[in-house]
Parts: structure tokens; C-alpha cells; sequence
């Protein structure tokens, strides 16, 4: 966006006692520009009302609203200047942070996950139409769908066929009548009958859930669509009694009764059926972080590993990549473009790409590393050596961002404070040791502190390259270089399936971590800052 | 100005997220606009991305035949997740096509319904894939296609094929001191193992991972990882691993199990039909024979996996694809037209029948999965896959058998509660 888009800003505060301000100078194409942008905020929220309102989604709908009609208040009005600064921001940070931040903390206090998506209604139909099956030695009829009214809203019948005696049957929610005048084709099918009009697929689709729910009452059992041009006789195997809140089968008669504090239907001998839903469970998602052995045990060496790789990853590139920079800051060097080029090319490659390069590199039998060097180190096999590897692997991607940023702050370093020092007498490291490095912190510092966090969480460093191992042979959930990321991963999601509750409270552990570390780390950053500033 | 114009901007986004955030707490459906839908009926699968490509003629004679619309979406990463999630929140399809051990869960997640179909239909379908299809006494599907390991053998190599493990190991072991060859046998482990392409030989070995209940569903209760035969079981495949003869490595990984066969490092192969079209590719001769036992021990039994048509439950156009799964996908063109876009066996006989004669390793796969059992389908089947492939990695590695998958068999017990 350039400048020409806007004219200057005239005034940035309103004039303190002056209740109508002045039309402001606004340029034509600024003008312009506005419209077009509120335009396309009311657009974009009448496009996202028509969801929420076929959701029947009010709060939603009403926080949309509100956004939406304080954005042009606060836009159309020339008042509140500072608040048009801020409320972009605001709305994103809500949006982004603390909204996420919320939700994973409301997430962490259910049993959300793999058979507890939905809402209890959901799990009785899933239960009572997973359990609809076709009587023992009933037929199988061809099928017409039809109504005797109109095609898209008249009253639905299944004309049906019986293949035996073909016999052609009318059937609705009331039971089935024989019809005589019926013309049938090859396949049994009805394509047309007196007094009814046979839908065709089309209009069939269309009313596609009414044709599904139908049920039509015989003895034993209620003749349903298999499709649209065939259907069967079958029978629901459970039901739900809402006087005992239990799930009953209807040939057995066992109960599965619900339990409000699981989330699902069990029976009296501890049998529980696998289609629950989503409930509160309180904080023992929490407790079994704390309390389960498989985690609180090798929890320790984790974590003192996984901030050895933050560390490691970040100082590793972080000198590496300030060494090259120094050496190529000297303009003694010829061709500085043309190595700066070279050096950066790892950081052009896509990570996910070169992380799976490497691990194939490391490989003991056909490996590059081990033909090249003439060894047989399983690499990724060794506690030593696979956690070497990975450190290996983060230096190679991560130091040019190291060598870009220090070049960047190097250069801004004025050489006239180098030239002061020398005079003064100092020597070369003198120099760097007191006078350039301390003003590179002050600007790397925050950069450092952003890379360890990051590192700290770098999930695909570990699960592309070693996936957490190698693992002790009595342990396949902690291996040796698990971070706690991707050891949480496979605890969440690596066992019977997705426990997106689980993992919320495990990713809220981190979170905490994470927030102590950064803490303590930018309150040192300040205080490095008011001794060089 | 220049900043106002951007917060504006910005600003454009929150309607957005508002929605967004409505969607999360309430079910959001997608916005599909009834105007434009109300000429006909839409009818939405998801598939991978060779497989949409191979419906898409069909999707549209569907569409023309039935005077719908049919719309193929490719889903190129985590379908079942995928699907699970979008069913979940409304936005899912009617049909989706995947493997049919996806089946535990996506009916503990209610996202699919089971199909009725007719006497004739079921009889049109190979006897083990329906079987794989079944679960709790319900078929959740149709299957299209089949799948399971054999051994491949570079014919050049090693003209017979070996009749137990031992022959192989030998005659690969002969072509590793000629020079021929630098590995005995190409069977993918990785550092972290591969329960899938180890089971015959565990199964050989006596080991199970499930046992089964009186009417044939796999038993959740009885797990056979870590019990006194997985013990043994392991203690043979040990034989095999690093410390032992060395046909079983580490270092043969997903990534290069194909590509040593087909750099002709090694004379035997053991993988599934996928890996026929790169062998192809190297020109290199090839022979596909079962997978063979152990010397005196059980048949090596592979998994049989089974590509299959879903209904979903949540889909909006349930009968349509009712219709679409249960009277059109059980015809044979369509199986033909999927086995052209990639060479697994049709599930369908009358396919079946159609494509073997000019495809001759199709009877060789199928004899080699004729005993094959299909891969468990209930979902406590999720807890083995991770232990199990390390304590494999483990022990090839050199570690204790026993030690070894005891702990592993805790870990599953663990998990499944």
C-alpha cells in the first residue's frame, strides 16, 4: 500500500473543545478506498450470517453484528481517533490469542475426542441407526419413491415391489396398501401408478432426509430405502427409553443406562457402547497429567532434553551464524555478495523438505554420512548420536537466519565505535568482546529468546527426523529425543485414538513452561538493556 | 491514512473470525446456498487424490444418469481425520472412500452408516473382503478393492522361490557373498518398525494381535501382544534381525525398501501392490509369490486390506448416496476404471474376472492373500500400531525379546483402559 492511497493525516487528535470537527482533508482516492474496505466488511459479514443463522448460532450471530456495526460506527464517525488505531489490533488479538488460548483451556476440562465428538443426541442416532438391520430371511424390494402430491412438497409414499409375487405396494408412515393399477418395469421397479407421481433422482435428492427417515410400520419389523430404487425390511436392534435414560435392546432387552459423567452408555456389568458424547469431566484430564507414571517418570529427563535442544539449536546457530557474518562484515573479503547468496540457500529450502533429506542421510546402510566417511554409526539408533544428529540437522537449517540477522544488526553498528576503541588501544577480540557484542545483543536478544521458544516447541525437527527415538526397548512412549511436544503428541493422539481434551490440558502444562522461561528471559533482556542502552 | 486504510483492512477479517468462532461452538454447517441447489440434488465425495481423478467420468454419468450433480472433492492428507472433523462440524461429504480399518472409529464417531445389501450384491463381492467390511454384524460399506503383501523376487536373481524364511534367508545370504546382492531381503522397519509388513512373519511365528470371539469379530479383551506366543514369536523374528542372519534391518526404512528391489541390492521384496509399478518402471523381473513361513510354522498370514465406499451419516444427501454406494458402486465398470487408476485387486468377482486376464499378477497376489485376514477394524486396533513397531525396531535392533514386548503389551493394555 503506498501513500498515495491517503492523503496526509492532518490532525491526530481531535481539537480538545470542539464538538462538530471539521470535514478532514481527505483525498478522493482515500475516500474511495474507505468505502471499498467497509464495503467489503459488510459484505463479508452478511456472507458469514447466513451460516450462523441456518445454525440457529444466535451469540455467534449477535457478536458478529456487534463487531460489525462498532467497525463502522468507530470508521464512519470522524471521532475516536485513537480507538481506530486500536481496534484492528484489539479485535486480532481476541481473535487469535485469546480466543485460542479459551478454547483450548475450555477443551482441556472435557472428554473431547475420538467417540466423544458431538452432543448426546448425536450418539443416540448413531446408535439406534447402527443398529437397524435387515429382518433374518425378509426380501428386498425395488423401489420407487413417490407422492400423491406435489414433487417437492406433497406427502412421500414408496411404491415397492415384491420381487416373488410382484405384487406392487403403497407404503407411508401408516402402513402399506396393495395397488393394482401399477405399471412395472424389467427390474421390478414401478415407473408409474394412478393417483401417485414417481419422484425422479433429482427430486428424490432433494428430499433426501424424509426419504431416509421413513419408516414404514409392517409386522416384525418397517420397510426403509436402501438407496433410492431399492428397499428392505428392517429392523432398529436398539432404541433409547427416555423414561430410564438408558439404551435398551430391543431382542435382548440389556440396558445401557447413561452416565452423565463419562459421556457414555454403560451397562450394568461395566459393557459401555462406543458412540458417546462430549461431557465435562472436571480437571481430571489435569490430574492424570500429574498423576499417570508413564508421564510423571521420565518427565524430567525430557524436559532437561528438550531445553538442552532449545539451547543447543539456538546457540549452535546463533554462533555459527554471527562467526560467518563477522567474517564476512570485513570488507577485506572479496565477493561478500556471492557467499552471502550461497549462505542463505539453506534458508530459502523448504525445512520439511530438508529435514526428511537429512534423516535419510543419517541412514547406517545408505546413508550419505556414513559412505562418505567410510562408518557403520547407527545414527539414529544411539541415544549419543541421535540427538547429536538432530542438533546437526537444526544448525545446518537454522544459521543463516542467525547470519542474516547479526549482518543486519552488525551493519548498523556504527563503525566509528570500533575506530574509538582501536584508538584507544584495544585489540580485535577487545573490540568485539566489548563493544560490538553487547550492542548485537541488545538487538539479537529479543530474536534469541523468540528462536528458544520456538525451538522449544519445534515439533517436526523431531517427528520428521528421528519421530522421538530411539526408544528403550521396555518404553515405546518416551524416546531419547522426545520433546515434550511430540512426546505429548503421541500420548494424545498415538494410543486409542484422538483425546483432544487430554491434550489440551497437556498443551496448557506447556504453555505454562513456555510462559515462565520467556518471562524470566525478557525481564534479563531489560535489564541488559538499561546497562547498554 | 495509510494506517487507517490497513486497519481497515484488518478489520475486514473480524466478521470472518466471528463466524469462525460462532462455527467452533455450534455446529457450523457450510454455506450452501438452497437457491442454487433447488434444480437438483448434489451428491459430494471425497476420495484421495488418484482415486478422485479415476471417479470423475463416473461421478458424471452418475450425475447425468440420475439428473444430479456430482462433485468429487480429492482429499490428499489424513482422510480419516479429515472426515471425521468435517462430518463433526456439518461441512463433511455424503460418500467417502477409504480403508475399511477406519471403520472402529468412524462409527464410535457416528460418521457412517451401515449399507443393506441384497442377496445378489453380497454374493458379487469376494467372500474376505465383505468379511472386512462387517463390523458388529452391520456392513459399513462397499468394498472395491483389495490389497496385501506377497513376496516380490527379482526372478534374475533368485529363479525359485524360497518355500520357508530360511530358504530365503539362505539364498539371500548365498547372493550377499557372491556379490550379487548387499542385502538378504527387503522389508521396511525404519527406526521405530512396521507392524504391518512384520505380521505375516509374526503371525507365522505364532503371535496374534487379537483374538476372536465366538462369532469371528476381533475380541478387544483377548490381546495377544506380550502374552507367552508374541514372546516366542519374537524370539524367532530375532533370528532374523541385526544380531542375527541381519535379513531384518533398521535401516530399511518406507522410504528405500522399494527402491533397494528395485536398485537390485537385494533379491527379495516383501510389499504390496503399490510397489509393482515402480518395479515396472526398473524393468526388472519379477516374480510375486505368498509370503513364506517359517520353517515348521504357521502359515504367514498378511493383512488383508480393503478399499471401500462409505455412506456418512451426517452427509445431507443420504439417499442419494445410499443409492450411489449400494446400486452403483457394485457394479463391475466402475471397480475396472478404479483398478486402472491404481493395479489392487477388485474387490468385485465380476471385476475381478474382467481385468485378470490382462493383468497376470492379480491370481498372484490373490493366491498370496488367500489367507489373509482382514486388518482389525475395531478401534483399539490404534493403540498397537506405535508399540508394537518399536518394540519390532527394538528387538531387530538386538534388544530382549521378551523384556521387550511384555512392555509393550502393557503399553496397550494401558491404553485400550
Amino acid at each position: 500500500m503506498t501513500t498515495q492511497l491517503g492523503g496526509p493525516v492532518t490532525r491526530a487528535l481531535p481539537a480538545p473543545d470542539n464538538d462538530e470537527p471539521p470535514e478532514r482533508n481527505t483525498g478522493l482516492t482515500g475516500r474511495i478506498v474507505k468505502i471499498v474496505l467497509l464495503g467489503l466488511v459488510v459484505a463479508i459479514a452478511i456472507w458469514a450470517a447466513f451460516p450462523l443463522v441456518a445454525n440457529e448460532a444466535w451469540i455467534g450471530l449477535g457478536i458478529l453484528v456487534a463487531t460489525t456495526a462498532v467497525l463502522l460506527w468507530l470508521y464512519l464517525t470522524p471521532r475516536h481517533i485513537p480507538a481506530k488505531y486500536l481496534a484492528p489490533g484489539t479485535v486480532l488479538l481476541i481473535a487469535f490469542q485469546i480466543f485460542p488460548v479459551l478454547y483450548t483451556a475450555s477443551t482441556a476440562f472435557t472428554n473431547y475426542g475420538d467417540g466423544h465428538r458431538g452432543n448426546k443426541d448425536e450418539a443416540v442416532v448413531a446408535i439406534e441407526s447402527a443398529s437397524v438391520t435387515q429382518v433374518p430371511g425378509s426380501l428386498q424390494y425395488a423401489l420407487s419413491v413417490a407422492t400423491t402430491g406435489n414433487p417437492a412438497t406433497g406427502p412421500l409414499v414408496f411404491l415397492i415391489t415384491d420381487p416373488v409375487s410382484k405384487q406392487v405396494s403403497a407404503g407411508d408412515a401408516d402402513g402399506l396398501k396393495k395397488i393394482d393399477d401399477a405399471t412395472v418395469s424389467s427390474s421390478g421397479k414401478v415407473t408409474a401408478a394412478d393417483g401417485y407421481t414417481i419422484l425422479n433422482a433429482g427430486q428424490a435428492s432433494l428430499r433426501s432426509k424424509e426419504i431416509t427417515d421413513l419408516a414404514v410400520p409392517v409386522d416384525g419389523g418397517a420397510i426403509r430405502s436402501s438407496g433410492l430404487s431399492r428397499a428392505y425390511e428392517g429392523k432398529a436392534g436398539r432404541a433409547y427409553d427416555k423414561a430410564c435414560d438408558c439404551v435398551r435392546d430391543t431382542t435382548t432387552g440389556k440396558t445401557w443406562t447413561a452416565d452423565e459423567s463419562l459421556g457414555a452408555f454403560v451397562a450394568a456389568d461395566g459393557e459401555r457402547l462406543a458412540q458417546g458424547w462430549k461431557v465435562g469431566v472436571g480437571f481430571s484430564n489435569f490430574t492424570r497429567v500429574v498423576t499417570d507414571r508413564s508421564i510423571s517418570g521420565p518427565f524430567l529427563s525430557t524436559l532437561v532434553w528438550n531445553f538442552a535442544f532449545a539451547l543447543g539449536s539456538t546457540g549452535g546457530t546463533f554462533i555459527l551464524g554471527m562467526l560467518v557474518a563477522l567474517a564476512l562484515h570485513s570488507k577485506k573479503v572479496r565477493g561478500r555478495n556471492v557467499y552471502r547468496l550461497l549462505l542463505v540457500l539453506p534458508y530459502a529450502m523448504p525445512a520439511f523438505a530438508m529435514l526428511l533429506v537429512w534423516r535419510d542421510m543419517f541412514n547406517t546402510d545408505f546413508g550419505l554420512i556414513n559412505n562418505l566417511f567410510g562408518l557403520h554409526v547407527n545414527w539414529m539408533g544411539e541415544t549419543g548420536t541421535a540427538r547429536l544428529a538432530v542438533l546437526l540437522v537444526q544448525l545446518w537449517l537454522g544459521y543463516p537466519y542467525m547470519f542474516l540477522v547479526t549482518t543486519g544488526a552488525l551493519q548498523a553498528i556504527p563503525a566509528e565505535l570500533s575506530e574509538a576503541s582501536r584508538i584507544d588501544g584495544a585489540g580485535a577480540w577487545q573490540s568485539f568482546r566489548r563493544i560490538v557484542l553487547p550492542l548485537l545483543m541488545v538487538a539479537l536478544t529479543p530474536l534469541l529468546i523468540s528462536s528458544f521458544a520456538f525451538n522449544f516447541n519445534n515439533f517436526n525437527a523431531i517427528y520428521l527426523t528421528t519421530e522421538g527415538g530411539p526408544f528403550p526397548a521396555d518404553n515405546p512412549m518416551n524416546g531419547a529425543t522426545d520433546l515434550l511436544i511430540t512426546y505429548t503428541y503421541r500420548l494424545a493422539f498415538g494410543g486409542s485414538g484422538a483425546q483432544y481434551g487430554y491434550a489440551a490440558a497437556i498443551s496448557i502444562f506447556i504453555f505454562m513452561i513456555v510462559g515462565v522461561v520467556s518471562a524470566i528471559a525478557f525481564r534479563r533482556t531489560r535489564a541488559q538493556e538499561e546497562v547498554y542502552a | 491514512m495509510r494506517l487507517r486504510a490497513m486497519g481497515v483492512v484488518a478489520a475486514m477479517t473480524i466478521p470472518l473470525l466471528a463466524a469462525g468462532c460462532g462455527g467452533s461452538k455450534n455446529d457450523t454447517a457450510t454455506t450452501d446456498n438452497p437457491s442454487a441447489k433447488a434444480a437438483t440434488g448434489e451428491l459430494v465425495i471425497w476420495a484421495d487424490d488418484k482415486r478422485a481423478a479415476a471417479l470423475k467420468p463416473f461421478a458424471d454419468k452418475f450425475g447425468t444418469e440420475n439428473g444430479v450433480t456430482v462433485k468429487i472433492q480429492a482429499i490428499s492428507k489424513d482422510q480419516q481425520t479429515t472426515f471425521v472433523t468435517a462430518s463433526q462440524q456439518g461441512s463433511g461429504p455424503d460418500v467417502m472412500v477409504g480403508a475399511h480399518d477406519w471403520i472402529g472409529n468412524l462409527v464410535q464417531n457416528g460418521a457412517i452408516d451401515p449399507v443393506q445389501l441384497s442377496a445378489d450384491q453380497k454374493a458379487g463381492i469376494a467372500e474376505n473382503a465383505l468379511k472386512a467390511v462387517t463390523f458388529n454384524g452391520q456392513t459399513y460399506g462397499v468394498p472395491y478393492a483389495t490389497e496385501n503383501i506377497a513376496l516380490i523376487r527379482n526372478t534374475e536373481l533368485a529363479p525359485e522361490a524360497p518355500a520357508t524364511i530360511e530358504d530365503l534367508v539362505s539364498a539371500g545370504q548365498k547372493l550377499k557373498t557372491e556379490k550379487k546382492a548387499s542385502e538378504i531381503l527387503s522389508l521396511q522397519v525404519g527406526q521405530t518398525g512396521d507392524a504391518y509388513h512384520l505380521y505375516p512373519l509374526y503371525a507365522s511365528a505364532g503371535g496374534y494381535l487379537f483374538g476372536t470371539s465366538a462369532n469371528g469379530d476381533y475380541n478387544a479383551k483377548d490381546l495377544g501382544v506380550g502374552n507367552p506366543a508374541s514372546v516366542a514369536a519374537f524370539k524367532k523374528i530375532a533370528t532374523l534381525g541385526e544380531k542375527g542372519s541381519g535379513a531384518l534391518k533398521r535401516s530399511i526404512t518406507s522410504d528405500n525398501s522399494i527402491s533397494t528391489f528395485t536398485g537390485k541390492k537385494s533379491a527379495f521384496l516383501i510389499s504390496g501392490p503399490w510397489a509393482i509399478t515402480d518395479i515396472k518402471k526398473a524393468g526388472i523381473k519379477y516374480d510375486i509369490t505368498p509370503v513364506p513361513a517359517f520353517a515348521g510354522g504357521k502359515p504367514a498370514t498378511p493383512f488383508l486390506g480393503v478399499q471401500t465406499f462409505y455412506v456418512a451419516s451426517k452427509g445431507k444427501n443420504k439417499a442419494l448416496a445410499q443409492e450411489f454406494v449400494t446400486n452403483y458402486v457394485t457394479t463391475p465398470d466402475l471397480a475396472v476404471a478404479l483398478y486402472n487408476a491404481e493395479p489392487r485387486p477388485p474387490a468385485l468377482t465380476a471385476a475381478f474376472d474382467q481385468v485378470k486376464g490382462s493383468d497376470p499378477d492379480l491370481a498372484k497376489w490373490q493366491d498370496a492373500g488367500k489367507n489373509a485376514i482382514p486388518l482389525p477394524a475395531i478401534p483399539e486396533m490404534a493403540a498397537i500400531w506405535d508399540p508394537f513397531g518399536k518394540a519390532e525396531a527394538a528387538i531387530i535392533g538386538g534388544a530382549d525379546p521378551a523384556k521387550t514386548i511384555e512392555a509393550a503389551g502393557k503399553t496397550i493394555s494401558g491404553s485400550i483402559k
